[in-house]
């Protein structure tokens, strides 16, 4: 479930790789990203509001394939 | 000209790792100033922005070289002792952004600073910033909000709250006047430089021709400022902004800094602002009133 | 942060500083049975922490248990400045033949330490300061230098104290400046402290402050003390709304969404920083406004800090409308502080457009947050409309409404 501003959205194929997703769960400041347990990538909902639009994990990932989505501008 | 800071000024950032130091590195490195190195003990031989990081202030002194200044941002149980290192490493100008320090341990820091010639900004303060010169410390926050709100001119600004420094120079800014040197001096009851400490020097910088002042309840600051003017009959006119103004009927309330409480009449915003005219210091009710009143106080000394 | 007498005597009592045998009490009967332990005329002192008790008739006298447990019943409903007795103190009440003041406080001025000394004690000491100033001395000392009883004897002596009462003065007021700096208070007070007819001193009334800065310090003596976390002891005791304003903001460490004080008025502030509160609170009032609270936002609070800030002062009977707005922010962001309050009114089940009167914070990241505000068609505005404006729009839509 979206933010009520922020929606993160991951690539199916990142949220598979763990390296990359422990990457991401490591560069985001406000924990948006965890892990479960087999190391697949998971999106903390009730944080995603306090994204604060660093673009960290949008460069931690392949072009386009992490999408922070401020829903404020749609 | 300015005071206490030039663009070349070259500083360090004790605590140069933490979450607020990092960024008011990057922040002051943006506005052009010249850091040479940072001390996080246990984290020597990283970098933060290009600035290199050494375990304690003497080894940038052996490596690098002898800073003039040092911006404080360490958690309160540390700020005594590094405000003591860099003061036996010869540093002269000390800015201290660390909050909820107890006043005895200020007032150990301020008693050797005294010993050893040098100066203490804050604690709780965002620290100096000479308009398109360099700024040391907070001040101002990002460097592109820094340039919208500070530009060069001829006023200098003192204020006990960090925010409102940028609230006044922004006001000022947009009201074509530009500022000289504006310190944030912290808002304890104890900060190491007070206002009338810092008039001798504003007085002795010909680029500033007036002061602008946020002041609140609490304290015997204003009082001593009022006497400094008097007595050295300063050349520097003054316009003061006074906010705190209900806690004058709450005695024994803290609000705001911790310098902040009504206890006895002298800590009242009525008394204050008397002796502050009594002293010829204009008194503001409202920010957008201080460029008007400093204008007509500037054109009455024929400025 | 204040103590009461008992528990500054608590502390005296630590430090071997003279004082009569003395219990507190909490009814009628444990009055009763202290004085008789005591034995002899005793003193029944409310216990609050705000000054004027004598003259609020909470201070009285007694000879017999009987009369102790009397007086008990009589001083502890007396209200002192609106503040009721957190409980009794029973003290053996000496014969005195003259009163002496001591305290050590902050200069802010001199950045130091300054005890001043007075043998014209028991009376207002700023009047011995005015008509009899050669009776009261003023003595600074360093926070670093060895702290030796020579300063005590030089104050003591100044007033022209001497010969036995120099001597015996001495270690009591040497003993008072070094709680001061050992338990980083602000004030250190004995007034008075009196001389009994067979030469020795005792401390009959104390008053301390510690820093509020350093009660993690010193958390070991205030347990023992035992003055709770909880307790602010500011002039007035905090209320459930400004408690659960405390908690809220100790949930995360990221920045300050609190200092919330309770007001009476129906237009909720959520305001920063330090010095952009006491502007803001001050022009509210000026255009006419009722705050119904006073907060600090400031260092750039989480988003779900300012959401419960939000929720908290909507939460509060009689509260219309919130006006949300700060000086020009430099590290705070625009945009978390619109999505917090944002959200803290939807999450209170309110229209934000219609609920917040005014945003104006402009500074660090104020076009992203301006978007956010426009989006849920809050009224905003930048820099060029000032503090005292925003509140008087502020004001004006309340009273609209
Ligand atoms: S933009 Fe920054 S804060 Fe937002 S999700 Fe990515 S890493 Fe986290």
């Amino acid at each position: 479930m979206a933010g009520m501003f922020i929606d993160v959205q991951v690539d199916d194929a990142v949220a598979q790789d763990r390296d990359l997703s422990k990457k991401l769960v490591d560069v985001c400041a406000v924990d948006i990203f965890a892990q479960s347990e087999d190391g697949a990538l998971q999106i903390v909902d009730k944080n995603l509001d306090e994204c604060v639009l660093c673009d960290l994990c949008i460069q931690a990932a392949p072009d386009g394939k992490v999408r922070v989505i401020k829903l404020y501008e749609s | 000209m300015s005071i206490l800071i030039r663009k070349d000024t070259p500083f360090i950032v004790q605590g140069i790792t933490g979450r607020e130091a990092v960024n008011l590195t990057r922040e002051n490195l943006d506005y052009g100033a010249k850091i040479i190195g940072g001390v996080t003990p246990g984290r020597a031989g990283r970098d933060i922005y290009g600035v290199p990081v050494f375990d304690c202030v003497r080894d940038v002194v052996e490596k690098v070289g002898q800073p003039e200044g040092s911006v404080i941002s360490v958690p309160p149980k540390f700020t005594v002792d590094a405000m003591i290192e860099a003061l036996e490493n010869d540093i002269k100008l000390i800015v201290v952004v660390t909050e909820n320090i107890p006043r005895g341990e200020v007032a150990q820091a301020v008693e050797l600073a005294n010993l050893r010639g040098a100066r203490i900004i804050g604690p709780n303060c965002l620290g100096i910033i000479s308009p398109d010169e360099a700024k040391m410390g907070g001040v101002g926050g990002p460097a592109a909000n820094t340039r919208q709100a500070y530009t060069k001119g001829p006023i200098g600004i003192m204020s006990r709250s960090g925010g409102m420094t940028t609230e006044i120079a922004s006001t000022l800014t947009a009201a074509g006047m530009g500022q000289s040197t504006c310190v944030s001096i912290g808002g304890d009851a104890i900060v190491g430089t007070s206002y009338a400490e810092l008039m001798p020097l504003f007085e002795a910088d010909p680029e500033t021709k007036a002061i602008a002042i946020y002041s609140e309840p609490g304290g015997r600051m204003e009082a001593e400022l009022a006497e400094w003017v008097k007595e050295h009959n300063s050349r520097l006119p003054i316009v003061a902004f006074m906010a705190g103004r209900f806690m004058d009927e709450m005695k024994g309330m803290r609000f705001g800094h911790a310098g902040t409480i009504v206890e006895g009449k002298e800590d009242t915003t009525a008394e204050k602002i008397d002796r502050m005219e009594a002293a010829g210091i204009s008194v503001a009710e409202r920010i957008e009133e201080i460029p008007a009143l400093l204008k007509k106080r500037l054109e009455e000394k024929g400025n | 942060m204040r103590f009461y007498e008992y528990e500054s005597k608590a502390l005296f009592a630590k430090h071997s500083l003279p004082m009569g045998e003395r219990a507190v009490v909490k009814t009628k009967e444990e009055a009763r049975a202290a004085a008789e332990k005591i034995g002899g005329p005793v003193v029944v002192k409310s216990q609050v922490l705000s000054g004027g008790r004598m003259k609020a008739g909470a201070v009285q006298f007694a000879d017999t248990p009987d009369e102790a447990a009397e007086k008990f019943e009589h001083v502890l409903p007396i209200v002192v400045n609106g503040e009721k007795a957190r409980s009794i103190l029973i003290e053996s009440k000496s014969k005195l033949v003259q009163e002496y003041f001591v305290s050590v406080t902050w200069d802010g001025r001199r950045k130091l330490p300054v005890l001043l000394f007075s043998d014209m004690g028991g009376i207002d000491i700023e009047e011995v300061a005015e008509s009899h100033p050669e009776h009261l001395s003023r003595t600074h000392f360093s926070t670093f230098l060895p702290l030796t009883p020579r300063l005590a004897k030089e104050a003591v002596g100044k007033t022209g104290v001497t010969g036995n009462d120099l001597n015996r003065l001495t270690p009591i007021v040497f003993e008072l400046a070094k709680l001061f700096l050992e338990y980083d208070l602000t004030l250190a007070e004995i007034n008075p402290i009196g001389k009994l007819e067979n030469g020795r001193f005792i401390v009959l009334d104390g008053h301390v402050d510690m820093e509020a800065e350093a009660r993690g310090k010193h958390a070991g003596l205030l347990k023992e003390l035992g003055i709770g976390d909880d307790e602010t002891r500011q002039a007035r005791p905090p209320t459930p709304f400004e408690l659960e304003g405390a908690r809220l903001n100790a949930v995360d460490h990221r920045g300050v969404a609190g200092n919330v004080v309770e007001f009476d008025g129906d237009l909720g502030l959520i305001i920063g920083a330090g010095g952009g509160s006491l502007t803001l609170f001050d022009a509210v009032r000026n255009h006419g406004g009722k705050p119904a609270n006073y907060c600090e936002i400031g260092g750039n609070p989480s988003v779900g800090k300012v959401c419960n800030l939000t929720k908290l002062i909507l939460s509060k009977p009689g509260v219309q409308k919130i006006a949300v707005m700060m000086n020009v922010v430099s590290n705070t962001r625009v945009d978390m502080v619109a999505r917090g309050v944002i959200k803290g009114c939807i999450e209170a089940g309110k229209d934000p457009g219609e609920v917040i009167t005014i945003f104006r914070i402009p500074g660090s990241w104020e076009e992203e947050g301006f978007k956010i505000l426009a989006k849920h068609g809050v009224e905003f505005c930048d820099r060029s409309v000032s503090m005292y404006e925003a509140a008087g729009r502020a004001v004006a839509k309340l009273k609209a409404s």
